[in-house]
């Protein structure tokens, strides 16, 4: 009994690779109708809600109304400008974040020396709320660029920080046996093996750094600020202006999920290897 | 607690030895001990007169398990730490993917292999670094019956081809005579070497031909005689 390659490899030709296309492709459309679906009922029986009077418009605004109301914002280029800077804000503060969560993770989920002289003080800092924290940075920095950035970052921070931290500590350790007969050196332990073998968990604690950035956003635009897509809700509370509290919520909620899309498909190429349920 | 006991055993270059007794009599433990794994112990071991230190690239070990790195492909298993994009490296790897017939699964995932293929690239992923001795923890023992045969005639074409030495730990009389050239049974509690016995059958070995049984029968009473001193202990995979 032998056994040879050629059993195992199925004949590719160009046809079943172009059908196969065609149905990956059908299979993401139909992922996304499938998604687009609730939110679109809920936006019609809002819209025929409130176009026969049975909901207040003032309250709430029906989703034409809105629509018309962040056309009107976009018109005075208030829209793009806030947008703007809240996305500056929510980047630099995130990468700020993010990086020192995953530097700091790397560290203390290696050494054990690490962890026992900094964890502790980190997961003290982590139980500090936000707002209490936005009192001293307005105190320490104003109410300028840098306390808002360090807010988010301080969000950011945390998810990353310790999903990365178990991630390294959950790694097989069978695989550092294989590092060691194989001789790798210490760098390369890093970069072959514990770099990659955290990934999945790395992932994880991005999507949540970017769920929690984008709560850290608001928290400072709301707490004091002239500008952003917070702002621009305040203020229009501030007048009983519904319809653009309304736009403010529609843009963190799509910005949301926008966000959250690209780092799933980020995720879906770095970790092609991996072999786990998909669900059914 | 002490597995093993009185194991005195001089390996040769290019001999293939097979170690084989019945589960917990120590073989794992000794095969650890040789490749530097596990370094508590009285004695020596020594490698080309060089006492072991530890694990190294001297001392090819292949698991129970194929140990593939998921997130890397066959050809990136294979030269795991060093870089292909070294020549010398690609050209090693090629070759070696050959050797263990798996041309054509070089771009491949660990997820996409079968159990034998998997084994396979553990293989060569060992013998990429060229070692003096190659120490194989009952690597088939996962394998179905037609695989373990497809890869033990893998395993003798790589040694008489390469000249490697093999250092087998098994279970299986079969595999154990079918291997090697010296057989090295145990017995357990505290393990100790029980017989050592030349198997001087010439290769191809034929597992049917009555050679092979009548020396298959004298391994086997070997073990006859290991069960009447530890009563109770059997499974030796017989």
């Amino acid at each position: 009994m032998s056994i040879r390659q050629v059993e195992f490899a199925a004949p590719r030709t160009t046809a079943t690779a172009s059908k196969l296309m065609a149905r990956r492709w059908g299979r993401r459309l139909y992922k996304l109708l499938a998604g687009l679906v609730l939110p679109l009922v809920l936006l019609a029986a809002w819209q025929i809600l409130g176009d026969r009077g049975l909901i207040s418009t003032l309250l709430f605004p029906t989703p034409a109304a809105i629509f018309n109301n962040a056309l009107g914002l976009y018109d005075t280029g208030e829209l793009t400008d806030n947008l703007r800077i809240s996305l500056v804000r929510m980047l630099s503060g995130f990468g700020l974040g993010a990086s020192c969560g995953f530097a700091f993770g790397l560290a203390v989920g290696l050494s054990r020396y690490v962890e026992r002289s900094l964890d502790p003080t980190i997961q003290m800092i982590r139980m500090v709320p936000h707002l209490a924290l936005t009192t001293l940075f307005v105190l320490w920095f104003g109410i300028g660029e840098t306390a808002k950035v360090l807010l988010i970052a301080k969000g950011a921070f945390f998810p990353l920080y310790i999903n990365t931290y178990l991630a390294i500590r959950n790694v097989d350790g069978k695989y550092f046996e294989v590092a060691r007969v194989l001789g790798f050196s210490g760098k390369k332990r890093l970069y072959r093996l514990v770099v990659p073998a955290i990934m999945p968990g790395v992932f994880l604690g991005i999507r949540l750094s970017v769920a929690v950035s984008w709560l850290g956003l608001v928290v400072a635009e709301i707490m004091g600020s002239t500008s952003g897509i917070g702002y621009m809700m305040m203020d229009a509370r501030a007048m009983s202006m519904t319809a653009t509290v309304f736009v403010g919520i529609f843009l963190f909620a799509i910005l949301g999920k926008t966000s959250d899309s690209l780092v799933l498909a980020l995720e879906r190429r770095v970790l092609r290897w991996r072999d786990s349920f998909g669900g059914r | 607690m002490q597995a093993l006991h009185n194991i005195e055993l001089d390996v040769q270059e290019g001999e293939f030895i097979t170690v084989i007794g019945p589960s917990g009599c120590g073989k794992s433990t000794l095969l650890r001990i040789v490749a530097g794994l596990d370094l508590e112990f009285q004695g020596s071991v020594t490698l080309d007169g060089r006492p072991i230190g530890g694990p190294g690239i001297d001392k090819g070990f292949i698991f129970q398990e194929p140990r593939l790195f998921p997130w890397l492909t066959v050809e990136k298993n294979i030269a795991a730490d060093l870089s292909l994009r070294s020549s010398e490296v690609r050209r090693k790897v090629d070759e070696l993917i050959e050797l263990v017939r798996l041309t054509g699964f070089e771009k491949a995932y660990p997820k996409e292999l079968s159990g034998g293929m998997a084994q396979r690239v553990s293989i060569a992923r060992a013998l990429l670094r060229n070692p003096r001795v190659l120490l194989l923890d009952e690597p088939f023992g996962a394998l179905d019956a037609f695989t373990r045969a497809h890869m033990q005639e893998v395993l003798l074409d790589i040694w008489q081809r390469n000249g490697t030495t093999m250092i087998f730990v098994t279970h299986d009389i079969d595999e154990a005579v079918f291997l090697g050239n010296r057989i090295v049974i145990l017995k357990s509690r505290p393990g100790e070497i029980r017989a050592k016995m030349n198997v001087d059958l010439p290769h191809p070995r034929k597992k049917v031909n009555s050679s092979f049984q009548t020396f298959r029968y004298q391994v086997l009473s070997e073990f006859e005689k290991v069960d009447e001193l530890n009563w109770g202990e059997s499974g030796a995979g017989i």
